[in-house]
């Protein structure tokens, strides 16, 4: 049987075993597969930002997409059409996500539950049209080419994969340790709280809009700031990165790697990523795969690899 | 003058077809507490399967009747056998029926390919009709009525029928109406099929005017959401209400703003939500 806290040990020693093996990635993997670790590692701060909503506060965003392509049009735009470096196109980018946060989250918190699911996924979804529609601008369907990969004014090439891997190696730690040091804070049991029952912790005399309105901006930042690395990273942005269909995968990462954990979900992203990659090298119907992928993950693992895990431990020590 | 009068027209026909789609997505959300997101792929397959039928018979009648008959079988399947298993279970439902509109969205461009298809008109309503002095498609015309006969027809269901007592019943209180000796199992399946039903129905009688092509599964979902949100959830006064302004809005917002249609949607939703969170006719 496993103690608490030998269990605790091992989970930092392999935590410490991941940041290791994330660091010296780039002395193992061949170009090709390093640029599926940076692809990885980004759609695992894209899940972990959905996570804070869903797993957290059990707010059932299906438009978590908006922030990480509103933030990617804007950076690339400012990159591209401006020129401008990554100290102001990266902020630029978030500012937008943020405004539209704001902007979306005090429509959508007027409403819980089905009715958030249909907003957030309406107002996205009106987004992806603008994209679409919006051809002088945005390029409409054909999307926004040729970005350039960030400029950081300190003589290091963006070009190089390795200097690229580090780069986005570096903010998504950062953005994972806010993340984690965010959902352990009294702010982050407020959230589960309200999780837990809302009409409670209005009782208790917390101001429940306030949190979810904050956690919601939140979210909404650290998906815009994945977006900008996706957009640095494709070098490419198209209404499909606001699309629902991108809202739902990132859902099904977050579902997949286990809801209210953080790590899980950026399993989850990691697992889809590799998964997507590898289907549709070998078929073209890789979009009917991926939609068996969403009934099985619906109907046999509801609450993700760590529930599974959960499980299979219950058993263990009920056994 | 003119152009005010048949714009009118393409808006209230369209938000017909609207009202057909929401309708389901309202009384199976009423009911059953899902978010069907697969209730844009019956619409798509709807047209598809209503577009076979045209091409190989050439009837439309027979189209209407086989491919809603089609749509109602897989709509009735997916109930009993994995929606069922998920019961107010709202994460897995919304990946269940999202994994399906990729199933068949994927489906449909397998088997009917990428470009655009219209279903013919049904031979009777193929001409242009004049009235005071318009002419006007008699197609566009026999919707906004044949919509209005599936609203009371509907309305009396709900409001006239035992059926609809009972479902009514399962809406306010499933425990309690199933306390009562009601069969709410048997009614989940029923209204299931009916709302898949009804958005087949809104396939195939949209086919001839806004064709059937891939992604109109996404775009029609989309467009029945704002419709709910409007009317408000589980409604069908609100369905019809919500419909004929989403209707008119897309389409005055795609004659004066092409590259921003949506944003006349977009703002009418706004405020409904600021004013009145679960839509015009929507229960708290």
């Amino acid at each position: 049987m496993i103690t608490g806290s030998s269990y605790s040990r091992w989970i930092f020693m392999a935590l410490i075993a991941g940041v290791i093996l994330l660091l010296v990635l780039p002395k193992i993997l061949a170009p090709y597969y390093l640029g599926l670790a940076v692809k990885m590692m980004i759609f695992a701060l894209f899940a972990m930002s959905l996570d804070l909503l869903i797993g957290f506060t059990g707010m059932a965003s299906l438009g978590h997409a908006a922030y990480f392509g509103l933030s990617a049009y804007a950076t690339g735009l400012l990159a591209l059409k401006l020129g401008w470096n990554v100290w102001l196109a990266l902020p630029a980018g978030l500012i937008m996500s943020g405004l539209a946060a704001v902007l979306f989250g005090l429509l959508a918190l007027r409403t819980r539950g089905s009715y958030f699911l249909m907003i957030t996924l309406a107002l996205s979804q009106l987004m992806w049209g603008i994209a679409f529609g919006w051809r002088s601008l945005t390029g409409g369907d054909d999307g926004l080419p040729n970005v350039p990969r960030p400029d950081l004014g300190i003589g290091l090439s963006m070009a190089d994969g390795v200097n690229f891997y580090y780069f986005v190696l570096l903010i998504a730690a950062i953005a994972a340790v806010l993340m984690v040091r965010i959902v352990a804070s009294p702010f982050g049991y407020a959230l589960r709280g309200i999780r837990e029952s809302e009409t409670r912790m209005l009782a208790l005399g917390y101001n429940v809009w306030l949190y979810k309105f904050s956690i919601f901006v939140m979210a909404a930042l650290f998906a815009g700031l994945a977006g900008v690395l996706y957009v640095y990273y494709n070098r490419f942005v198209s209404p499909d990165y606001i699309h629902v269909a991108r809202s739902a995968e990132v859902l099904l990462m977050v579902i997949l790697g286990g809801a209210g954990t953080l790590i899980g979900p950026a399993f989850g992203a990691a697992i889809i990523v590799l998964f997507e990659n590898l289907i549709s090298a070998y078929t073209e119907r890789w979009v009917m795969l991926m939609g068996f992928i969403y009934l099985i993950v619906a109907l046999f693992a509801p609450n993700g690899i760590a529930g599974l895990i959960r499980d299979y431990r219950d058993k263990r020590a009920s056994s | 003058m003119n152009f005010w009068v048949l714009q009118t027209l393409n808006g209230i026909s369209f938000g017909m077809l609207l009202f057909l789609l929401a309708s389901g997505l309202s009384l199976i959300y009423g009911l059953m507490k899902i978010l069907n997101l697969a209730h844009g792929s019956f619409y798509l397959l709807g047209g598809y399967a209503g577009l076979v039928v045209v091409q190989k018979t050439g009837s439309f009648v027979l189209a209407v009747f086989v491919a809603t008959l089609a749509i109602v079988v897989i709509g009735v399947l997916m109930e009993r056998f994995l929606l069922r298993r998920l019961h107010l279970q709202e994460m897995p439902q919304t990946l269940l029926t999202f994994g399906f509109l990729f199933i068949f969205s994927d489906l449909a461009m397998l088997i009917w390919g990428s470009n655009p298809e219209t279903v013919p008109k049904p031979e009777m309503f193929s001409q242009s009709v004049q009235i005071a002095g318009f002419i006007y498609p008699s197609y566009r015309l026999f919707i906004i009525g044949f919509g209005l006969v599936v609203a009371l027809l509907l309305w009396w269901i709900q409001d006239g029928t035992r059926i609809g007592a009972m479902i009514r019943a399962g809406v306010d209180n499933e425990e309690i109406a199933r306390s009562l000796g009601i069969n709410v199992s048997l009614l989940f399946t029923l209204v299931f099929a009916l709302g898949a039903f009804l958005a087949a129905l809104g396939g195939v009688m949209g086919g001839p005017i806004m064709g059937v092509f891939p992604g109109a599964d996404f775009e029609v979902l989309l467009l029945g959401f704002v419709v709910v949100i409007i009317g408000g959830l589980g409604s069908l006064k609100g369905a019809l209400i919500g419909g004929l302004i989403v209707g008119l809005l897309d389409n005055f917002g795609k004659v004066f703003f092409p590259e921003f249609a949506l944003f006349t949607i977009f703002a009418p939703m706004a405020l409904i939500l600021a004013v009145r969170p679960t839509g015009l006719f929507g229960r708290e």
